[in-house]
């Protein structure tokens, strides 16, 4: 045991400050200190996506970054996506799309899928997939996540 | 899947960093992205007893202009460089690459310096700096100095960095007027470390190619530059006879390994056709970047 460092943390809106040890993988602090369970814990080593989370509304892997790294900064999870019991139009279309089965890696491709559709034009299911392709999911076949994504796109007015 | 325990050291400036790393007597790690060091850290791989964090220092993360060079920081992101509009005016060979590596959360995270110290043999970055004589900037406890990309690569994973040392920065010159580029990769999976890659660079000069440049990645335990089939692009124009003579001393230049994803034989083929799909587009580029 190393010894603890003071940090705090905007997790969706919230200040949050505790004391972790630094060797704790942001994703455990997510989900063991803060209770935040809709960010998943896959592979551990940045292969999977599951625990894609934004920081300082960039898509980063939860398992590559430790808490003591994320001190002083803004972190988005799945929670934040909508209020409790609502969806946002991406939860929507991946509802509507029938977009996940067991829903492990839905958070990661929920959070992935938020980046890549703010930073790229994603002009044909080509980019989408490319997009994707950093997260794993063995249920769906991939085909109707990207269906949703597409269908969020083409509701996006395009720019000027 | 958890790290060892380690202290953490937050450093404020380079000169902190370094001297960091001096008092951790070999026993200490840089993080800057963590993108590569993390997992080896979760694995257990690697157990230091110091992890020193230069994410907070502040100059150490910018892509500026210098007369014919462009500077770029160690904290550089991937992604940074991937939209920078100075690097898609200059070298946009380099913006290309960068779109090839990893996917976005890594490259949101992972940077410059990282790459360039980690030197996985398969990844784009430690290529790019070689194709494009690149010349690195390192800091130590005990003073500068640079160092030619093509020096500091000195085996898998291994490049010309000392214990206390750190890449402070890279200087890249600016690709001349009359310069196409060429970019090609082969991955399992988008995203994926390549099976090999191949990048070129083609000067022109009344029509006739005045400088070439081809460097690979993926085929071997360093990138390597191709200097004999530079040497018979100089002087000519590109034709097919020709494409076929460069393609074999591309293939003559690299000793791939077999692994898992690919044998050795089916490397060397790869980076051939690789080679040559990238001379080829360089070629177009630069005849239409001269009329």
């Amino acid at each position: 045991m190393s010894k603890t460092r003071e940090i705090t943390v905007t997790v969706n809106g919230g200040v949050y400050r505790r004391a972790v040890e630094p060797r704790l993988l942001l994703a455990d602090f997510l989900r063991g200190e803060l209770g935040l369970t809709g960010t998943h814990v896959g592979c551990e080593h940045g292969v999977c996506g599951a625990c894609t989370v934004m920081v300082e509304s960039d898509s980063v892997r939860s398992c590559l970054m430790f808490a003591v790294q994320a001190d002083g900064c803004r972190v988005e999870t799945v929670e934040g996506l909508a209020a409790p019991g609502k969806m946002n139009a991406l939860q929507a279309a991946f509802h509507e799309h029938h977009a996940l089965q067991c829903g492990f890696c839905t958070p990661g491709m929920l959070m992935t899928a938020t980046d890549m559709l703010k930073k790229y034009p994603l002009e044909n299911d080509d980019a989408i997939r490319e997009g994707l392709s950093g997260n794993l999911c063995r249920c769906t076949g991939y085909e109707h996540i990207v269906a949703a994504v597409r269908a969020v796109k083409a509701k996006v007015t395009p720019g000027p | 899947m958890k790290p060892a325990a380690f202290d953490y050291v937050i450093a404020d400036s380079i000169d902190m960093a370094v001297a960091s790393l001096a008092d951790g007597g070999g026993d200490a790690k840089i993080i800057a992205g963590g993108q590569s060091l993390v997992p080896m850290l979760n694995f257990r791989l690697l157990r230091p007893s110091v992890l020193i964090d230069i994410n907070r220092i502040g100059d150490l993360a910018f892509i500026e202009e210098a007369g014919k060079k462009i500077r770029v920081g160690a904290l550089t992101r991937h992604y940074q460089l991937e939209t920078s509009p100075v690097i898609a005016r200059h070298l946009p060979v380099l913006a290309s690459a960068m779109t090839h590596v990893a996917h976005l959360a890594i490259r949101n995270r992972g940077t410059i310096g990282g790459s360039l110290s980690h030197a996985d043999p398969a990844a784009e970055l430690p290529m790019m700096a070689l194709l494009l004589d690149a010349e690195l900037h390192i800091a130590s406890a005990s003073g500068k100095r640079t160092i030619a990309a093509r020096d500091f690569f000195v085996g898998a994973l291994t490049v010309d960095l000392a214990r206390d040392d750190i890449v402070t920065e890279i200087v890249v010159p600016k690709l001349p007027p009359k310069t196409g580029w060429g970019f090609e990769e082969v991955a399992r999976r988008s995203g994926d470390f390549a099976l090999a890659a191949a990048a070129a660079t083609l000067t022109l000069s009344a029509g006739f190619i005045s400088q070439a440049r081809i460097a690979l990645t993926g085929v071997g335990d360093t990138p390597v530059r191709a200097a004999e089939a530079e040497a018979l692009l100089v002087g000519q124009a590109l034709e097919p006879g020709l494409m076929d003579r460069i393609i074999g001393a591309v293939r003559a230049a690299i000793e791939p390994d077999t692994d898992l994803h690919a044998s050795s034989d089916y490397r060397r083929h790869l980076g051939g056709v690789l080679a040559g799909r990238a001379v080829s587009a360089a070629w177009r580029r630069a005849n239409e970047s001269a009329t």
